[in-house]
Order: C-alpha cells, then sequence, then structure tokens
C-alpha cells in the first residue's frame, strides 16, 4: 500500500480520541467525542472524522491500535490493544524525546508515568479510587458553582485572593464551596481554589523528576492549570501540542511499529 | 476446567484429596460441637493451634471462615450487617465479613457440606495479637454474643531481631493460658502430646516450605492463587500427621511437573512477588489475568507466613513464642526489607505487586516507603494495587487489570 495509514483510538471513560498518522508519524487527523453509552459507535464515528480530516477513507488504513477504558469495544477496525499508560507514554515521548515525567489529568483518572530518555517506563502510578483531582471532580465542582465547564480556565485567571479547599475528597470539597459561596467569597478565587486542590492531589500521587510533561483533556482545556502546576513545581512544564490526544497518538505509534498485524 | 487450559494454567491433581480433606477437618469440628464429645477452641490463625489440639479441642479458624466468605464472594453482603452495630467500614473485613455472617445466620460451610448448618459453636476463643489487633477485637465481639470465655497473648509488634525478652514475654504468656484451658478441656496439659504436636507442625511447615520452593524452578511448577488455596492444611492442620500426608502428596506431584518440565502457567516469561492479602473473591479473575499476560505470580509473603523454622519438639512452649513472633507480620520494617529482598533472589523476581489493602493495614506493606526504598535498592520495578481482601466495594477491576497489563509491558520493556 503506498501512503499508508495508522489509527490510534483511546476511548477513555469520558472522551473518545482518535488520532490518524502517516508512516513519518505526523499526525495527519484527529478527533474527539464524548464517549457516550456506546464505545463501537462513537468511535467509528471519531475515526470516520479523523480520516476525513487526513483526505483519507477506510481503505488506506493499515493497522490500527486501541487503548483506554473501551479499547476492547473496536473490534470493527482492531483487535490489538496497549494499555493507556503505554500509549500514553509513547505518545508523549514522540513529542518530548528525552527523559521525562509525564502527568495526565484526564476524566476520570490521573496518570503520572516516568520516561528514561529511550522512552522505556521506569515507574507509572494511577490515582486511587476516588474523583479527587480528575476531571470528574472538575465537572462536579463547575455544576455546584452553576458555571459551564469552558468558563473555569478564564475565570480562574482572574482570582487574586485564592480560596484554599482543604479536602481529598469531593463530596467534602463541595461542602467547602458552599461554604466559601456562603461567605460572599468571589467565584473566580474559589474556581482557582478547585484548580489549586486538582493540582495537588495529582503531585501526591509521586515524586517528579527533572523535565515534566502535561496531558490529558483537563490540560488541554484548562492552560491555566499548567501555569499554575509549573509556578507550584518551581520550573516549566512541557506540553505537546495536543495533550488531549497523547494517548491516540501513542496509540497509533504502535500500530506504526506493530508488523505483527501485517505488513504492507 | 476447560477455563483453566483455555488461559494456560494448569489443575493440580492433588487438589480432590485436599478437598476430601478439608471436608474431614470441617465434619469433624461440626460433630465435636453437635455431640459435645471434644470441646471447641476457636484460634487465630497464627495464634496457639499446638497447644489446644494437644489439650483435646478441636479448633476452628474464624479468618479461614472469613476467607471462605470472600472466597465464595459472600462477604460484600454480610459485611454492611456488622457496619451497622458499629463495626466500621475501615477495620478488617475477615472481621465485618465473619461478624455480620453471624448477624444474618449465614455461613458457606452449610453450602460446601450437606449437614453442616452453623459455624461450630466454641467452648473458648484462643488469641494472638501477633498479626493485629483486630482479632482480639473480633473474639471479643464473640466472647459477649456467645457467652463464652476469651484469653490470649498480646503480643510485642514491629520488632527487629526477636529476642529472648521477646520470648521469654510470650512463653509465659501462653503458660498463663493453661490453667483455663484445663478447666475448660477439664483434663491435664499432657507435655509429651504437646511435643508430639508440636513436632507434627514442624514437619508440616518443613513440607509446606519445600512445596512453595518448588517455584524457584523456571517454570513454577504452581502460582501464588494455587498457594492460597492449597495452604488451607498448613493453617487448619497444623500438627496433625493429616496435615503431613497431605504435603507429602502435593510435594511429589510438583516435583513430577518439574522433571516434566510442566509450568503451572503456560510459556512463564514473567516471574512476579505478591506481597500482602489475595483479593478472596478475585482469585480466579487475577490468576487468569497473570496466565493470560504470560506471567505467573511465583512467590508471596502471604502464603510463606505459615513456614515457622522455630518449631521445636524438646522445647514445645518456647519454639512456640519464638516461631509465633518470628513470623513476617510481626517484624519491623528494615527486617521486612531484607526478606523480601532475599525472596527476589531466591525466586528470580522480575517484578513486584504490594496489594494496599483497604481494612488490613498490617498486611499492607506499601504504606512507609518500603516499595520505594527496596526499588532503589534492587533496581526490580513495583506496582501498588488498591484493593480488599473480602470487601469488594473497595476493589476496582478495571484499574487492577489496567495497572497489571501496564506493569508487565513495563517489565517487557525493561528486559
Ligand atoms: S491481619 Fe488483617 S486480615 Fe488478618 S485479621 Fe488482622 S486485620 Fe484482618
Amino acid at each position: 500500500m503506498t501512503n499508508p495509514l495508522f489509527i490510534g483510538l483511546d476511548i477513555g471513560a469520558s472522551r473518545t480520541k482518535v488520532a490518524v498518522i502517516d508512516m513519518n508519524g505526523s499526525l495527519m487527523g484527529h478527533a474527539v467525542n464524548k464517549s457516550g453509552t456506546d464505545f463501537s459507535l462513537t468511535a467509528a464515528a471519531c475515526l470516520d472524522r479523523a480520516l476525513e480530516m487526513a483526505g483519507a477513507t477506510r481503505s488506506r488504513v493499515l493497522r490500527a491500535v486501541s487503548t483506554g477504558y473501551g479499547r476492547t469495544n473496536v473490534s470493527f477496525i482492531t483487535n490489538t490493544s496497549k494499555t493507556e499508560i503505554g500509549c500514553l507514554a509513547r505518545g508523549c515521548h514522540h513529542a518530548f524525546p528525552e527523559a521525562i515525567t509525564v502527568i495526565d489529568i484526564g476524566g476520570q483518572d490521573n496518570k503520572i508515568v516516568k520516561l528514561d530518555s529511550a522512552g522505556r517506563r521506569s515507574s507509572f502510578k494511577m490515582n486511587r479510587k476516588c474523583a479527587a483531582g480528575t476531571g470528574a471532580f472538575l465537572e462536579e465542582m463547575a455544576s455546584r458553582l452553576d458555571l459551564p465547564l469552558e468558563r473555569m480556565n478564564d475565570l480562574a485567571r482572574q482570582s487574586d485572593d485564592m480560596v484554599k479547599l482543604g479536602s481529598y475528597c469531593t463530596v467534602f470539597s463541595a461542602t467547602e464551596v458552599l461554604e466559601n459561596i456562603r461567605h460572599g467569597k468571589k467565584v473566580s478565587d474559589i474556581v482557582k481554589g478547585i484548580f489549586y486542590s486538582v493540582i495537588k492531589r495529582v503531585l501526591e500521587m509521586d515524586s517528579l523528576t527533572e523535565r515534566v510533561v502535561m496531558s490529558g483533556g483537563v490540560v488541554a482545556h484548562n492552560p491555566y492549570i499548567v501555569e499554575m502546576a509549573a509556578e507550584m513545581i518551581g520550573r516549566p512544564v512541557l506540553l505537546p501540542e495536543f495533550p488531549q490526544l497523547a494517548g491516540a497518538i501513542g496509540a497509533a505509534l504502535y500500530a506504526r511499529d506493530d508488523k505483527s498485524q501485517g505488513e504492507s | 476446567m476447560a477455563d483453566e487450559s483455555k488461559t494456560g494454567r494448569k489443575k493440580i491433581q492433588a487438589t480432590d484429596t485436599m478437598n476430601r480433606l478439608m471436608a474431614d477437618y470441617f465434619y469433624g469440628l461440626n460433630e465435636a460441637a453437635k455431640s459435645g464429645r471434644q470441646k471447641v477452641a476457636w484460634c487465630t490463625s497464627v495464634g496457639p493451634a499446638e497447644l489446644l489440639r494437644a489439650m483435646g479441642f478441636a479448633v476452628h479458624f474464624p479468618e479461614n471462615h472469613a476467607a471462605l466468605l470472600g472466597a465464595t464472594r459472600m462477604s460484600t453482603d454480610l459485611i454492611p450487617a456488622a457496619n451497622a452495630i458499629g463495626y466500621s467500614p475501615d477495620i478488617c473485613s475477615y472481621l465485618t465479613a465473619d461478624v455480620g455472617a453471624h448477624l444474618t445466620g449465614i455461613t458457606p460451610l452449610a453450602k460446601a457440606y450437606p449437614g453442616i448448618e452453623a459455624v461450630p459453636r466454641p467452648d473458648v476463643l484462643v488469641y494472638n495479637t501477633n498479626q493485629c489487633r483486630d482479632v482480639q477485637d473480633w473474639f471479643a465481639w464473640y466472647a459477649r454474643e456467645l457467652n463464652v470465655p476469651c484469653i490470649g497473648i498480646s503480643s510485642p509488634k514491629n520488632i527487629g531481631a526477636v529476642t529472648d525478652a521477646h520470648i521469654d514475654d510470650v512463653a509465659r504468656q501462653m503458660e498463663a493460658l493453661i490453667p483455663t484451658l484445663e478447666e475448660i478441656a477439664g483434663a491435664r496439659l499432657d507435655m509429651d502430646r504437646l511435643r508430639e504436636t508440636v513436632s507434627l507442625s514442624r514437619e508440616c511447615t518443613e513440607l509446606w516450605k519445600r512445596v512453595l520452593e518448588t517455584a524457584t524452578v523456571t517454570p513454577a511448577p504452581l502460582t501464588f492463587f494455587d498457594g492460597t488455596i492449597h495452604m488451607g492444611p498448613a493453617v487448619v492442620l497444623r500438627g496433625t500427621r493429616e496435615a503431613i500426608d497431605y504435603y507429602t502428596v502435593l510435594l511429589a506431584e510438583l516435583e513430577e511437573r518439574i522433571a516434566e518440565g510442566a509450568g503451572a502457567v503456560d510459556g512463564e516469561q514473567y516471574r512476579v512477588y505478591w506481597d500482602g492479602m489475595p483479593v478472596w473473591g478475585r482469585l480466579r479473575q487475577h490468576s487468569e489475568l497473570f496466565a493470560g499476560l504470560g506471567a505467573n505470580v511465583v512467590a508471596s509473603t502471604y502464603c510463606s507466613s505459615w513456614i515457622f523454622p522455630a518449631f521445636d519438639g524438646n522445647d514445645p512452649i518456647r519454639s512456640m513464642a519464638k516461631a509465633y513472633l518470628e513470623l513476617f507480620i510481626v517484624r519491623s520494617d528494615s527486617y521486612k526489607e531484607q526478606y523480601i529482598q532475599e525472596m527476589l533472589r531466591k525466586f528470580r523476581i522480575d517484578g513486584i505487586i504490594y496489594h494496599d489493602a483497604k481494612t488490613c493495614p498490617c498486611n499492607s506493606n506499601s504504606r512507609y516507603g518500603l516499595p520505594q526504598r527496596l526499588e532503589t535498592k534492587t533496581g526490580i520495578p513495583n506496582l501498588v494495587i488498591s484493593g480488599d481482601l473480602n470487601d469488594l466495594r473497595c476493589v476496582s477491576d478495571e484499574q487492577t487489570k489496567t495497572n497489571v497489563e501496564a506493569f508487565i509491558e513495563l517489565i517487557e520493556e525493561g528486559k
């Protein structure tokens, strides 16, 4: 096949992401959608949108790899899957080929993955059972504040007197938020406090190495979180061009290199 | 057994023999409690079972019962009954499952063994806090509920070297149990019988050790998950001839497997060490998960905890005191670190999994930096998984699966 394409499908609990790459690993097309209740249907729709962006059809797809929570639900395109930790590592190392610590803040979970300069994982951590520090936490807090999610980033930026939330737990944090509303605190200060809490929860998970990369939907939509994190860590944080697609791109790279699925 | 071969796991033939042995044990206990011909003592799993057996008690182990509740996945529905009377969801889920079962009038024994209706009623409850305080609180609940005497040993904890002072203390506490036990048993302790029982326990323990050490060979002829089942006799029948006979049979089968080069997991590629409790309600899933990835969990702290090298028939009480103090769970973190490091060497381990069990802090060894220290020393990667022994409300199957798969990928990358 001339100019074959490789697909990575990252079917997360909250969002489905698809990346289309060529033989050189260049991103040719991509799409993101809410995962919804039919993972297979959502993935198929995302795939077609991403291919359209690449100006191609499914006939040019040579191999695909899936990852994420719904990774086994896409047999229409592939039965080969990799863990989201592996794909995330691969995608971020592709963007930053050096020794890095990846912090990924997703809709349902957080991950910290440490990679050596060759991209080999030396350790990884996933958050524990609760939603603290994840996108789900932000969504819950936005609904408590009756705010659309997209407004949080700008609001947090406007804060000049951040409110501190002390609790781990989403339910307790919600109570703290209500308490602050009652005391007449400004919404922007509360939102910044919520961002701060997300970063704290993630930084508690593991120690960091020198170069830190952030990825995931939460940082893609809230770049201010990255700025705050950099300030808290005390050094700059790297961000791939498409932070939300890191896992999908990683899966597509695995697809490109996975000769066991068949040659062109 | 079709499933087992599908995921590349092999059945141990001696299992049927063990099942018969365990059935005889439970029927014997039931008969003792019903007929009153033999007094019944309840004992903690690393309590002074030899003393009780030598004094003629039929011995029931509530932890064994609680593990059955877990393995049959009955526990998660029963735990709330204990929570509701003030026993927190954060404390030992063996305790809460077992108390919940009592409150609800349910036992897995009734289902497995027709004719048995209930757990054998105790005449005395005997604990040793060498493992945790929860066992004492657990037995204290039954003491109030059933109006039965509850006696035991308060053991030192977190010790490095086991010293004479520790042994003197525990031996004296054991001796102090004897008058009460004699009164309940209605007979004097026969020292010769105690010597013999301790000697039998020693023999049992040596065989169990050899059974576990067959897994030092590659491919290993058994898995941690097999071990959690086959350790039954080492727990509930130590001090009896039957346990020794059983492990002789099991050992022969495993040695035969080694001679044939037959591993418990087809195409064993990765050798994993498990620290902490098993997730009883997920034994099968976990066993399939690892086997499906070409990984064998070849060794564990848990199964190895029923190896008691100190037992000595010539000095029964002091050697029991020593044996029950030398246990991993009683020891300091620096001892634990050395112990695991030695296991990693002996079993040629590629990666360690620490099970952080929500309700069992004493068996969750990842909470004071031990994994990080050991990884720095040995370079062997580790993974901590959050879960629980019996309360499946604390277990996330999806997270466990992703974590384990990613861990095996990591090991593979590093090979
Ligand atoms: S050691 Fe853990 S599982 Fe065993 S009785 Fe104590 S708290 Fe329960």
